[in-house]
Formats: structure tokens, sequence, C-alpha cells
């Protein structure tokens, strides 16, 4: 950048340190950047302050947090949200069936999506065209509700774990992007050599396409996983049995509806039911976006990679 | 179910007794031979595609054709096709609902306003991000405002109601210090367009900035340089080289949202629905859960779901072709 602008340099009254910018800034620009960083500062305490909040709730006791005197740091330190969360036969249920969905689920999605992105990248298969118009079109056009519910029905997916991974095994965008992916860092070279040598389509599919495509199969995979750990609205329409209830399902009872299990008989213990049953609400919300939340630090690169390269045209 | 799928048995390619001069030889084989030659070469692939093709068919376009239920009085015994036609008498019933105005009028109000507040945000976001040099505190904004997009629907609705709950969120206590009084956000029918919208805008700026990021990455480096070289101050800067330089993703994305305005998320909505805030968090998509799946009466939530995918499609057309009219982009050329 800098060597551009050599022949300018003269031209400057002081010299410039070559690392910094190479015009210097003026006063206004000054202010204007100062201001940016306020605004981001702004921003960010604005995201964190739920976040934390949430957190600290979770670490107070049960009476600090119904009388709302909790607002950064935890008062009164306790586990007991999490203690009464995680021994609720439910809410391990939950979990575990969520685990089951995001990892079958995955595992169906991603192979669907490879197989239908990679034929759609190879310029040599015919109607190519056609088949990504009829993906594109159900992108702008569905159904509707009613009507999917009847094929589900139909196929006797309903109250079934199938439910949860069938119906919405393959996302449009995802294959958008594997396509993509596959088009534009497959070469065709490497496909007429791998011929030359007798391979098949598939043989090539599988000994270089996939071993070449690590990150963005890495990146759909991990789309997937984090849409099926998180969606509820599946399981509201399609499932009936609480046996086969996901994780966000059973969020939604307890901290949406307020159906915590086990009634008291008098009223000072009703209290306390109530008291505990705010508690771990918080608690409840830290372990289940935890795993997410733990991850996603080190994914977070690849998925902006992903929503990057799902956003090249064509 | 291969309708989708342009293979058929290729009819015999009509070929000329005559002598092939080389010209002819050099053509492009017609599109039937082209498609035979390649389906006996590739047919791995035509197999490998065969069950992602059925589940588009089956789950995707098999429900558009059941949406023909909005036609009729459907009878789960004699299936979509057998049940017996009524014309548009359950769109007229619908638009005869008192809750027909309300209903478009939620929706409607609720998706623009969404679009409006999360259209810009995003934008300003990345252009800040983009103005200050890499490091940690630009690294740390931008994984901190990413991160809520990985929280679910659920969660961050129950977070949002606990920070508003009168008796334990913060949110009273902040506003009591400023002298406002304490509001019962949940309950009063006037907040829940701003909770949605708000609390959307929390959850998914960071992640729809990274789009605009990569757009402002994208712009040519040197038309930075020759505007400082110009004695363009930053502002200068972001008005004539980033904001023209994002305009074509920011057009797509707004088409996009635009279409998408009137299919306003379901899920949202109807987490942060209770009885008391119904008159203005009740829309469409939720109404067609409730008359569909809760009170079984299937044609007419179909009918209503067709209405507003109808809607939708007409809007992201128009959206599109405006766009396309003044800016020269759209979704597709």
């Amino acid at each position: 950048m800098s060597a551009t602008l050599q022949p300018f340099r003269s031209r400057l009254k002081k010299p410039v340190p070559v690392e910094k910018s190479t015009i210097v800034e003026t006063t206004t620009d000054r202010i204007f950047l100062i201001g940016v960083k306020v605004m981001l500062t702004v921003a960010l305490v604005a995201v964190l302050i739920p976040l934390v909040y949430v957190v600290a709730n979770s670490f107070s006791s049960a009476s600090a947090v119904s009388s709302g005197r909790v607002f950064l740091w935890p008062i009164e330190p306790s586990l007991r949200g999490y203690q009464e969360a995680l021994s609720d036969p439910q809410i391990l249920k939950g979990y575990y069936n969520s685990l089951i969905y995001a990892v079958g689920g995955t595992l169906i999605s991603v192979t669907l999506t490879i197989a239908i992105a990679y034929p759609l990248s190879r310029k040599t298969f015919f109607g190519r065209n056609v088949i990504m118009s009829g993906l594109l079109f159900t992108m702008l056009f569905s159904g509707g509700l009613i009507p999917t519910y009847l094929v589900v029905q139909d196929l006797h997916m309903l109250n079934t774990r199938w439910a949860m991974v069938i119906p919405s095994a393959i996302g449009v965008w995802q294959v958008i992007i594997a396509r993509t992916f596959f088009r534009s860092t497959i070469p065709d070279d490497l496909y007429e050599a791998a011929v030359l040598d007798g391979a098949s389509d598939l043989r090539f599919l599988w000994s270089v396409v996939l071993p070449l495509s690590k990150p963005v199969i890495a990146v759909i995979a991990l789309m997937y996983a984090i849409f099926q750990w998180n969606t509820y609205f599946d399981a509201l329409i399609y499932l009936k049995d609480p046996g086969l209830y996901p994780l966000q399902i059973v969020l939604r009872n307890i901290l949406i509806l307020n159906s915590t299990t086990g009634s008291a008989a008098d009223v000072a213990a009703t209290l306390e039911r109530q008291q505990l049953a705010n508690v771990l609400k918080y608690a409840l919300i830290v372990i289940s976006s935890l795993p997410v939340l733990l991850i996603y630090p080190f994914i977070a690169r690849h998925f902006t990679k992903g929503v990057m390269v799902g956003a090249v045209k064509g | 179910m291969s309708g989708t799928i342009e293979v058929k048995p290729a009819p015999p390619a009509p070929v000329r007794k005559q002598a092939v001069t080389p010209a002819r030889r050099i053509k492009r084989p017609s599109r039937w031979t082209e498609a035979r030659r390649s389906f006996r070469r590739h047919w791995q692939l035509y197999l490998l595609i065969v069950v992602p093709v059925a589940y588009f068919v089956i789950f995707k376009y098999i429900p558009i054709s059941n949406a023909v239920i909005a036609f009729k009085d459907y009878s789960p015994i004699k299936g979509p096709w057998g049940s017996e036609w009524v014309g548009f008498q359950n769109f007229e019933l619908f638009f005869a609902n008192p809750v027909f105005w309300t209903l478009v009028k939620n929706t409607f109000l609720l998706a623009a306003y969404t679009v409006l507040a999360s259209f810009p945000i995003p934008i300003i976001l990345a252009i800040a991000l983009n103005e200050i040099r890499t490091g940690f505190f630009k690294k740390t904004v931008q994984l901190v405002t990413y991160a809520p997009y990985f929280i679910s629907t659920v969660v961050v609705v129950s977070m949002t109601i606990l920070v508003l709950s009168p008796q334990i969120g913060f949110v009273d206590d902040v506003i009591g210090l400023f002298g406002i009084p304490e509001a019962d956000f949940l309950g009063d029918p006037n907040y829940f367009r701003h909770i949605y919208v708000w609390s959307d805008v929390w959850q998914t700026t960071g992640y729809s900035a990274v789009i605009y990021l990569a757009a402002l990455a994208g712009i040519d480096p040197a038309l930075h340089e020759s505007a400082k070289i110009d004695g363009a101050s930053r502002i200068k800067r972001i008005l004539h080289v980033d904001l023209p330089g994002i305009m074509p993703t920011a057009v797509i994305i707004l088409v996009l949202g635009v279409g998408n305005i009137m299919s306003i998320g379901f899920e949202k909505a109807f987490l942060f629905q209770n009885p008391l805030n119904l008159a203005q968090s009740e829309i469409i998509a939720t109404y067609v859960y409730k008359t569909g799946l809760l009170n079984a009466d299937f044609s007419m939530a179909t009918a209503v779901g067709l209405f507003n995918s109808v809607i939708n499609l007409f809007l992201l057309l128009f959206v599109n072709f405006a766009a396309k009219r003044i800016t020269g982009n759209g979704l597709w050329s």
C-alpha cells in the first residue's frame, strides 16, 4: 500500500511512519474516530449487559434473584439453580434428545447437501440450471405450514424422531455455499487427471473432492448442528410425546410457560419453589446456551467465511 | 418424481444420411444428444442427486401442490385431491372475518418496523468496525456482537422476558433512575412491537454486519488511497467510497428483507405472545398455527397461509423490480 504512494510522500511536510496511515489525519478525522470508538463501545456494552446479567443471576441465591437485587455481579453466591436444573429429569432428557437430533440431523443434512451440491457444481451435469432454479424457487415460495404438515403426516413421521431431522434436512443456502466452494476450489484439470487415472465420478468425489473440501464441510456441518440445537418449531408441531422433546421445547415449557414440576403443599414451600423457579431459569439459560457459545469463538472465523462464500452471487 | 430433472429418455436423434460436412461435425451437439451423453458418462452423479432431489420434491413441491386444499373442504379421509372443491369460499370467509385486518396490520407493521430497524444498523456497525484498525478492541466488539446469533430464539425471548419483568428484571430499575414509571412491558400490547424488534436487533446485528464487512473488504484499496490524496475526510470517504461499494449487497439484503416482510417469524412472535398483548402480537403466522393445528381447520389455515405467501412473492418481485430500476441491482440479473 505504501509502495504505491512513494512518489507522493515527498509532497507531505512531515515524514510519516510507514506502519501508520500514509496520510496525516485531520482533527475532524480524529474526533470522528473517537466517536466511532465510543459508538462501538456502546454497542459492546449493550450486547454484553444482558449476557452478564443472566450469568450473574444464575450464580446468585434464590431470594436475591427474586427480589431483583442482582445486576452484574452475583449476590449471595450459590449454585442452587444449577443443582436444581441438572437434577431435573425433563431437562436431562431434553439435552439427550437435542444431542441425538443435532448429531443425527447434521450427518443426514451434510450427506444430502453434498450429494446435491457436488453434481450441481459440475459443468458437465446436464439440467443443473433447472434443478438450481427449482431449489431457489423454494426459497421464495412455499406451500405453507399445513400442507407440509400433511406430508409429514402421510409419511407417518408424526411423533417420531424422524420428524425432527428429515423435513428440514437440506437448506438451500448451504447447498449454495457448498456448490460455490466446489466450483471455485476444485479445478477441472484435477478431474481430468483423475479420469485419466481411471477414477469414476464417485471415486473422484470421495478421494479428491471431499478431502479438499474439509473447511466447507465443517462450516455447513456447524450451521446445521447449531440450527438443530436451537430449533423448537418442528418439535412443537410434529411431536406429542414428551419423551422425544428437544431441549428447546423443555426450555419453552419451563421458561416461558412457567410450568414447573411438582406441587407444593403449604404457602412457605410454594414461595420457596417460586423463588427457586426464578434462579433455575437463569441457570437453565446458561446451561442450554453454553455448548454453542463455548465452541463459537473457535468456529466464528470459519462461520464468517461461510457467510461470505454464500454472499457471492451465482 | 423426476419432474425437475431434465433427464428423459432421449428420442433417437434425427440422423441425416447425407455426407456430413466438416462444418456440421464441429457444430454443437443437440440438447438431447448432450443430455444422453452426460447421463451415460456421469450416471453416478445422477444417482447421487436422486435422494436430495426427491427430498425437495417431497418436502417442498408436494406441499405446494397440497396447498390446493385452500380451495377445498379438506377431509382427511379423502385426501387433498379427493376433497370437495369449494372455490374461494375459504378466502372469502377469511376476508370477511373481523380479525383479517388486524392480522394484516399487525403482520405488516411488525415486519416493516423490523426491516427499518434491522437494515441500517448492521451497515453502521460494519462501517464503524471497518474504520478502526484490526486489533484487540475490534476483534472483541466483533466477537461479542456476533455471539447472540448463536443463542436460540427460546432463550433470547426468555432472557428478554426476565430482563423486562417488573419484579426481577433490571430494565425497570434503570428507567426508574430517569424518573420513568415502571411498566408491565409484556402485558401492554403497545410495547410488543418495540420488544420484538429491538430484541431482534440485539440478536442479529453482529451476524448481519459480517456480510457488509465482507463487502467493505472487497472495495479496492486504491479508491481509498486516491480519495485520501484528494483530501477526503473519513466521513467523506465513507459517503463516497464505502457506501457506494456496499450498495449492491445492501440492495440484495433489503429486497430479501422486504420480500419476507409478511412471513415474519412465527417462532418469536409466538413465544412473546400472551393473552394480554394479543391485540398486537397476533400475526398471520401465529393465526395459521392456531386455526390449522390447534383448531384442525386445515383448509382455512392453508388459505390464510397461501394468501400470505402470494403477497410475499408479489412484494419480492415488485421490490426487486423497483430496486433494479433505481440502482441497477437486483436478486437476479
